[in-house]
This record gives C-alpha cells, sequence and structure tokens, in this order.
C-alpha cells in the first residue's frame, strides 16, 4: 500500500493505483473528460489528453493530470488550488473556444460531459476566439452520425473501437489543428469495417458521434391513415428505458413501455421476445442437427448483427459457422409482412413494421438488401432505447405514471427464454432449455418431439450469466456432455475466434455479442454512464433485471410459447421447414 | 434476392494488374521484413515499409495502404493515421520533382519562407500543390537536420544549401526528366 495526503486527508491505496483512484477513495470527484474506465470489462481509457483533472502534487514544478499519474508515498496532493482551477477552466474554455455553441439544437443536449464541466464550472462566457474546425458531417450511413466539428480528441471513441472491440476503423488522424478521430482515408463508415455495435457512440462525452435518427420518419408513418403501424420491442429495452425517465436503474418496466406505445398510436404492441422463441426453435434444431451429425461445429450464433457484421469483415474463413437463423428483429419482420399482413388482409407495403432497439447495428441490419423481399423492407424503422424515449417525451406521455399494460396477441406472447437474449449468455441459455428437452425426449426413430416439455430437464444455466468477456460451460444433458462458450464484446470475441481457428478449443455452441455485456449495453441504450466512471453499476442492475424478468414469468422456453407452437401448426410446418427456411433463414457475405 | 455477396477485386489483385513492376518491388521490400505474428513488434516496421512503397509508387494509393496493413497486421485507420501524421508521406500523386523547402528554425530564421515565396511564383503552384504538368510538387518539411546549411532545399534524394531567392530559378532548371 501507498500512503498519501490528499488535501490533508491520509489516505493509502494499492501501488500503481492513481491520484484519481486514491481521491475517489476519500469521497473527492475531481473533474474528468477523456478519461474513462470501463471497469467490469478491465479497460481503462488513460490518454491524459484533456487535461481538465489536473491537480498540484507538492514538489512537482507543473500540475498532475490525475488520471494518468500514479501515486507514490509521501504524495502530498491538493485538487483545488487555485492555480489548480484556474488551469482546469483555462483547458475548459479553450476546448470550449473551437466547438460549436449549438448546444440547444445538439442530440446530446443534456447528455453531455462538455456541457456538464462548463456548468459546473461556471463558465458564462468564452475570452478565446479564433478559427474554427471545418469537417464534412458523415450522417449518410444507416446507423452513426459523425461531426468531427464537435470533437474534443479524448480519444475514447478509438479505445472502444480497437481496443475493446478490435474493430480498428477509428484512428487519429492528421495533425495540430486539423487533428482528429477518422476511418481511412476520410471515408464514409459504411465504406469500412465499421460494424456499427455503438460502442463509440456510448463511449463519446460529446455529440461528436451520435446516432442516425427516425424519429420524424416514424411520425410521419403514425399519422398517416392509410399504413398500419406495428412495433417490437427488444428484451434488453424494457430494462434500460426506465433511466430515461428517472427510475431507477434496473427497473423492469414493460407494462409501461406498452403502455406509451399505445399512446404514441401504434395499431399493435409486439415483442421481439416472440421472435426470439421463434429464433429458437429454428437455431435449436440447427444446433441438434449438428451434434446428431458431428459435423460444422460449434455452431455460432447469429442474433447479433454487429457481431455478423464483424464476422463478414474479419473472418471470412468461418462463414459456414453461424446459425442461419435470422436475428429476431428480421424474423419479426418475416413474419410480420407474410403471415400477419396475410391474417389483416392488407398489402405488406402498407403494413409498416418498427422495431425499439437497444442497438444501432440493428438500424443498418434492417437496411440490408437481403432483408427486403421485392423492395419491400421486412423492418421499416428502427428507433434506439433513447430515440423512444425521446418520442415519448416529445408526445407529452407521462411515462413513470402509466398503468401496466400488456403485449398484442398474436405476436407478443414471450417466454423467459425470450427475455434473456437481453443478457450476454442468453440465447445459449435459451437454447440450451429447448436443447435439453429435446435430446432428453428423443423419439425412437430420431424426430423431435419439438414443442413438449421435459420437467425434469435442466433450466437455469448460470454458468453462462454474468458480464465476464468469456464465459465457459460444460452441461450434461443426458449421455450428452456438451461444451459451450459465450463471449461479449468483439475483442473477446475476437480471441475465441481465434482458438476455434487454431484448433485450440472445441465446442459445440458459441454464442456471440457484439456489445461487452450483451445488448443490455448496447449502443443505443440511455447515455446514463455517460462521462461517469460508475457504469458497472447500471450494467449490472440491468442485468439482474433481465433475470428477474425471466424468473417472473410463468413459462420460460420457447417451445413451450403457445403462440409459437400455433405459428408452426398454423403457417410454418416444422422448425427448418421449406417455409421456414425461405422466411426466418439467411446466409453471410464474406466483405473483405 | 438480392444481397451484399459481390466478389470484388482484391486491392493486391488490383495493384498488380495496374502497376505490376511496381507492385513486385513492393512485394520483394515487404517479403524481407521480419514480419511475424506480434502485432506490437510488426508496427515497428510501419514506417519503413511507407518509406520504401512511397519511394516506389510516388505516393501511398489505398491500395498499397491495403496491402502493407495486411501484411503487417494492422488496421488500415492506424496506416492512414501515420500517412496524415507525417508531412512526408502523402495519399496523392504528387510531382516527379519532390522540392521540398526546410522550414525549420534555423531554415526559417535564415529566409526559408522567401524561398518557398519564389518557388511558389515561378512554379505557379502554391505549398503542397503539383504543377500542372505533373512535374514539380512544392512542399515544406521540418528540419532535415543539416542545420548549417540553412536554408536547406531538397529535391528528390538532392540537398541544396545556402539558398537564396535567386538560387530558385537554376534549381528548377537543374530539374531534368
Amino acid at each position: 500500500m501507498v500512503n498519501l495526503k490528499i488535501n490533508n486527508n491520509p489516505v493509502s491505496v494499492p501501488e500503481g493505483s492513481t491520484i484519481l483512484e486514491a481521491a475517489a477513495q476519500l469521497g473527492l470527484k475531481i473533474p474528468t473528460l477523456c478519461h474513462i474506465n470501463w471497469d467490469c470489462f478491465h479497460v481503462e481509457h488513460r490518454s491524459g489528453s484533456c487535461r481538465i483533472c489536473v491537480v498540484e502534487v507538492a514538489g512537482r514544478p507543473n500540475l498532475a493530470p490525475s488520471c494518468c499519474t500514479p501515486v507514490a508515498e509521501g504524495m502530498d496532493v491538493h485538487t483545488n488550488t487555485m492555480r489548480a482551477i484556474r488551469a482546469r477552466r483555462t483547458v475548459l474554455e479553450l476546448l470550449l473556444s473551437n466547438h460549436p455553441k449549438d448546444c440547444l439544437v445538439c442530440t446530446k443536449n443534456q447528455n453531455c460531459t462538455l456541457q456538464t464541466l462548463a456548468s459546473e464550472f461556471n463558465i458564462h462566457d468564452i475570452r478565446y476566439e479564433g478559427e474554427q474546425t471545418e469537417l464534412a458531417v458523415d450522417d449518410n450511413g444507416a446507423a452513426i452520425r459523425r461531426d468531427m466539428n464537435k470533437c474534443i480528441m479524448c480519444r475514447r471513441c478509438e479505445t472502444a473501437c480497437n481496443v475493446v472491440q478490435t474493430v480498428g476503423v477509428l484512428s487519429g488522424v492528421n495533425r495540430g489543428f486539423t487533428a482528429s478521430v477518422a476511418p481511412q482515408n476520410f471515408l464514409p463508415l459504411d465504406q469500412t469495417a465499421c460494424v456499427f455495435c455503438g460502442q463509440c457512440v456510448l463511449a463519446c462525452p460529446v455529440g461528436a458521434l451520435t446516432e442516425i435518427g427516425y424519429k420524424d420518419e416514424v411520425w410521419q408513418v403514425l399519422n398517416d391513415p392509410s399504413k398500419t403501424v406495428i412495433v417490437q420491442t427488444a428484451p434488453a429495452v424494457r430494462v434500460a428505458i426506465g433511466e430515461e425517465f428517472g427510475m431507477k436503474p434496473g427497473e423492469i418496466s414493460t407494462g409501461k413501455l406498452v403502455a406509451a406505445l399505445r399512446r404514441l398510436g401504434f395499431a399493435k404492441i409486439f415483442d421481439t421476445d416472440w421472435s426470439a422463441d421463434l429464433t429458437i426453435l429454428e437455431e435449436a434444431t440447427e444446433l441438434f442437427g449438428r451434434i446428431k451429425s458431428g459435423e460444422n461445429l460449434p455452431i455460432l450464433t447469429s442474433c447479433c448483427p454487429g457481431w455478423v457484421n464483424f464476422l463478414e469483415h474479419q473472418f471470412p474463413d468461418l462463414m459456414h459457422m453461424p446459425s442461419t437463423a435470422k436475428s429476431p428483429q428480421q424474423m419479426f419482420g418475416a413474419i410480420a409482412k407474410s403471415y400477419y399482413a396475410q391474417k389483416l388482409g392488407i398489402d405488406p407495403s402498407d403494413l409498416i413494421v418498427v422495431s425499439i432497439m437497444p442497438c444501432l447495428a440493428k438500424k443498418y441490419e434492417a437496411g440490408r438488401p437481403e432483408f427486403a423481399p421485392e423492395g419491400v423492407r421486412d423492418v421499416d424503422y428502427v428507433l434506439s432505447t433513447r430515440e423512444l424515449a425521446s418520442m415519448i417525451k416529445e408526445a407529452g406521455v407521462m411515462f413513470n405514471r402509466l398503468p401496466d399494460e400488456s403485449y398484442d396477441d398474436p405476436l407478443g406472447e414471450s417466454t423467459g427464454a425470450g427475455v434473456i437474449f437481453g443478457a450476454s449468455g442468453g440465447v445459449l441459455e435459451a437454447a440450451l432449455r429447448t436443447a435439453a428437452d429435446w435430446i432428453l425426449n428423443e423419439q425412437k426413430d430420431g424426430s423431435i418431439a419439438y414443442f413438449e416439455d421435459v420437467a425434469e430437464s435442466p433450466i437455469d444455466f448460470v454458468a453462462v450469466r454474468g458480464l465476464d468477456g468469456i464465459k465457459e460451460a460444460t452441461v450434461k444433458i443426458g449421455d450428452l456432455e456438451l461444451k459451450a462458450a459465450v463471449a461479449s464484446g468483439l475483442g473477446n470475441a475476437r480471441k475465441l475466434l481465434e482458438k476455434i481457428q487454431s484448433g485450440e478449443s472445441q465446442y459445440h455452441a458459441i454464442e456471440i455479442m457484439a456489445c461487452p455485456g450483451g445488448c443490455i449495453n448496447g449502443g443505443g441504450q440511455p447515455y446514463s454512464n455517460c462521462g461517469c466512471n460508475d457504469g458497472s453499476d447500471i450494467l449490472e442492475a440491468r442485468k439482474e433485471a433481465i433475470y428477474r424478468a425471466d424468473k417472473g414469468l410463468p413459462i420460460r422456453k420457447s417451445h413451450l410459447n403457445p403462440s409459437i407452437v400455433k405459428i408452426y401448426k398454423d403457417f410454418l410446418g416444422e422448425p427448418n421447414s421449406e417455409l421456414a427456411h425461405k422466411l426466418l433463414h439467411t446466409h453471410y457475405c464474406p466483405k473483405k | 434476392m438480392t444481397c451484399c455477396c459481390e466478389k470484388t477485386e482484391s486491392a493486391l489483385e488490383k495493384l498488380s494488374r495496374l502497376e505490376p513492376e511496381k507492385t513486385a518491388s513492393l512485394n520483394a521490400f515487404l517479403d524481407q521484413l521480419p514480419i511475424g505474428k506480434d502485432v506490437e513488434s510488426n508496427r515497428a516496421h510501419l514506417i519503413v515499409a511507407l518509406h520504401q512503397a512511397q519511394g516506389i509508387f510516388g505516393y501511398l494509393p489505398s491500395e498499397v495502404q491495403q496491402i502493407i496493413a495486411e501484411r503487417l497486421k494492422l488496421t488500415r485507420s492506424e496506416i492512414y493515421g501515420v500517412i496524415s501524421f507525417y508531412s512526408y508521406f502523402t495519399d496523392q500523386p504528387i510531382g516527379r520533382f519532390k522540392i521540398n523547402v526546410c522550414c525549420g528554425t534555423a531554415c526559417f530564421v535564415k529566409g526559408a519562407n522567401l524561398v518557398v515565396e519564389q518557388f511558389s511564383r515561378e512554379l505557379k503552384i502554391k505549398e503542397g500543390e503539383t504543377s500542372a504538368d505533373g512535374r514539380f510538387f512544392l512542399g515544406v518539411l521540418r528540419c532535415v537536420g543539416a542545420c548549417s546549411l540553412a536554408p536547406v532545399v531538397m529535391v528528390n534524394e538532392r540537398v541544396y544549401g545556402n539558398v537564396t531567392p535567386a538560387m530558385v530559378s537554376k534549381i528548377i532548371a537543374d530539374c531534368k526528366d
């Protein structure tokens, strides 16, 4: 332990700690801007580039950046001397001198660390004027908007992109005043290997990286009497949207979410959890088949569009491994525009499918050409959790006061297996719940009793839960020792995939989610942990909520969902049938 | 059903088709670099590789960046970051005669800016530009390590010392294709 004094208060911290960490132990928050600590993922970004966190250290001639200065025995630190305060204010004023002052109309208004600091530091006029950065805005893609005129060069996005995700699209370019963060040759993101996970958007403390929004388009269709507008909500939305309305992280607001959507004017409120159950039927059938034949193992999950993009760009040689099942979002769209449109007797082009997703890659996914048969998109618009919250506020719907309402039938009924898709490990657990029943109940002729319950089969596979980047489990089902692994965060996925390429690891099934922790930490989720370093508590709370929601549901296995049973009976035949393949499966394209 | 599957020509295929000799020469250079699996140690070869490649191609087109990225197992963005950081590197084709005036402290104090202005007048191009006939590029550098000869001008590999504006037309006349 190292002993030091901060503002005359003694404190002991482990060797290697920074002044910032030691101060936190004393309950002192030194202001930071560029620094971010992804605690639960063991990645800390300490570029020391902004100099907002400077403090005075006795005996040291210059001020020390507390986020990246290690403590030393006997150190005497003062965080709020006039010199430190003046230096911080000057740094902030200089940053503001080359920052657009359009806070009122900025999408990050009230979610911007620079804005918060300006307020906390009591900055009311900017003494410095001068040249302004003038860079082109990249907003032609489907998911992420880049406006580098707002960039403060904290370079958090680079760490998110290159270290956490190992996608490697963003880099510091140019020098001095013209320096910014950009993809190679300033290409638009959709011409790069970007996977649109949106972790850079979550990391950005200002409005430089935001999402491409579709609120206006959705308002338009909601007000168009010729259109029937239905909506699906992803599992992870219900455990996070409450944060936008002052609710505690981890509160489950499914009922209020449904009520709010109804008040916004959607004709039917459906659930992506329903199509998550459908995904499990298709995917578990593939898993079952591959285990039986012993071929093409492991099976990789394919629900996460960020992960699918990553695979296509970075692992073209593994293209045969993922399940061919579409993601729940796209399955929902395909069923809505076929089965449900037929049921309503309307033309698929008059049925508008809106998705509420915790994700930015879903915006990209919905626009993929293979998901627009005959030019009609299966999913028309994708709104993030944040965008929906903003629509609810704009419409004056008082979220907190809403009664709990239920999803509509038939695409709204779901199981606990569907809801756990929202946390890392959930898809695999859901697949195991179904596969276990099928394996234990295998018919004498080798066929599967798809929709029967095996009461004694396991239901809680806790080894695959949690925020750890890579999880492994061996599950005993009957005579089979099923080996499974889960990776969340693409850096972890890369590690796992390299072990498979080298033959070092062998599994039956692997789940991969692009965002660290899974969809609960998706790029479209509330900016609740923006700028502060205790985001892990929020993620932990969202994760707990997902499993609480699972526990609270009467049916927890996808194949026992009555409306899933019904759609196979009435429409699809059985899992992996010809029609199921046409509507619910896809293929992948190398992008190298 | 349409989709995004499209077989496209790789960077190496395209460059080999357009510039077979230069590409072979770049490949030969990259072949003899001790490149391994470790990205950290490969990174040490990046500047050398870019320098050589620019020597071969005259600039660093996107395909060259891609080939170097693949060989060194570095990302395209990192390579572009390095290219855009150093004024020596360029991703745009530039004049065959690269006139670089040193504007480091010593050269600047001894009037390098007047030399730049004179080149600019005579060649009718601004700093950072290439002449319409593709012969001359005018650039500035920050110190070439020959401060005792300040102001220094480099034309490709050739160094001129103690340059005055009056010497500019002679330097231009020296450039023969």
